[in-house]
């Protein structure tokens, strides 16, 4: 049992096999847990050498919205894990054209480098995917 | 067919925990496989042995022992998720066992669908 693969050994059934998986974020940073948990599988996952990709879509793109400022609700900002995600090798990181356009925010509003994307292209590019983990 | 779930809903609070475990049923029922549930998010809670709801309900609990006991399903618990919440080897009911987050992502990568239940 090892904790970079999160209690799994490799095993031949595992190994070789590269899947892609797709992790979509559709909720707020703060409110509820699932953003934070959410980054915490996305991690896991960069051990496994899959092919992953985030994408981010409705209340989900204030996850990556820069000048996150939490201390007034008692909370961690872990807005800077996303910027690590390039460290392990997560680079594909796609972002609804709609969504960003429904709140008023552009990519300049991003802290991390994305592709943005309209709702007909997300769509084609779920369908690509293996493995969909919606949060 | 080979199927994982993942449970992201507490019992009771929410109708996800009550449509994962139908699919898990009926999937069994048509003759396919359900080899892991994964309980993550407040589906923690799924496991907790000290759930006691009225008689004239269902023990959500309960009947996950029970799928796992007939069916061999390996009912997976996030180990940062219930730690968080209070959920540890000493309160998980026959069946559940505690593991990593890599529980899920093999069920991803081993199974021929995973399917998520919750908001």
């Amino acid at each position: 049992m090892s904790d970079v693969t999160g209690g799994i050994d490799m095993d031949d059934e595992t190994e070789g096999v590269v899947k892609k998986f797709m992790f979509l974020n559709r909720k707020a940073p703060y409110g509820t847990i699932y953003a934070l948990e959410a980054l915490e599988v996305v991690l896991i996952s960069a051990a496994f050498d899959q092919d992953v990709s985030l994408a981010f879509v409705d209340d989900g793109v204030y996850q990556i919205v820069k000048g996150q400022h939490t201390k007034g609700i008692d909370q961690k900002n872990f807005s800077p894990t996303y910027r690590a995600l390039e460290g392990y090798d997560i680079e594909k990181l796609y972002v609804e054209k709609e969504s960003l356009e429904a709140r008023g925010l552009t990519e300049e509003d991003l802290l991390v480098d994305v592709q943005v994307v309209d709702s007909a292209a997300m769509a084609n590019l779920m369908a690509e995917q293996d493995v969909v983990i919606s949060f | 067919m080979k199927f994982g779930i993942l449970v992201n809903e507490g019992p009771y609070n929410h109708q996800a925990t009550d449509s994962a475990y139908q699919f898990a049923k009926a999937a069994i029922e048509k003759g396919h496989q359900v080899p892991r549930v994964f309980f993550y998010h407040d589906g923690v809670y799924n496991s907790t042995r000290l759930t006691e709801p009225p008689q004239d309900d269902r023990h959500i609990v309960n009947r996950w022992s029970k799928l796992a006991e007939e069916h061999k399903v390996d009912l997976v618990v996030c180990v940062a998720a219930g730690l968080r919440r209070g959920i540890k080897d000493e309160v998980l009911a026959p069946g559940f066992r505690i593991s990593g987050l890599g529980q899920l992502v093999e069920a991803g990568i081993q199974y021929d669908r995973l399917v998520t239940f919750g908001d």
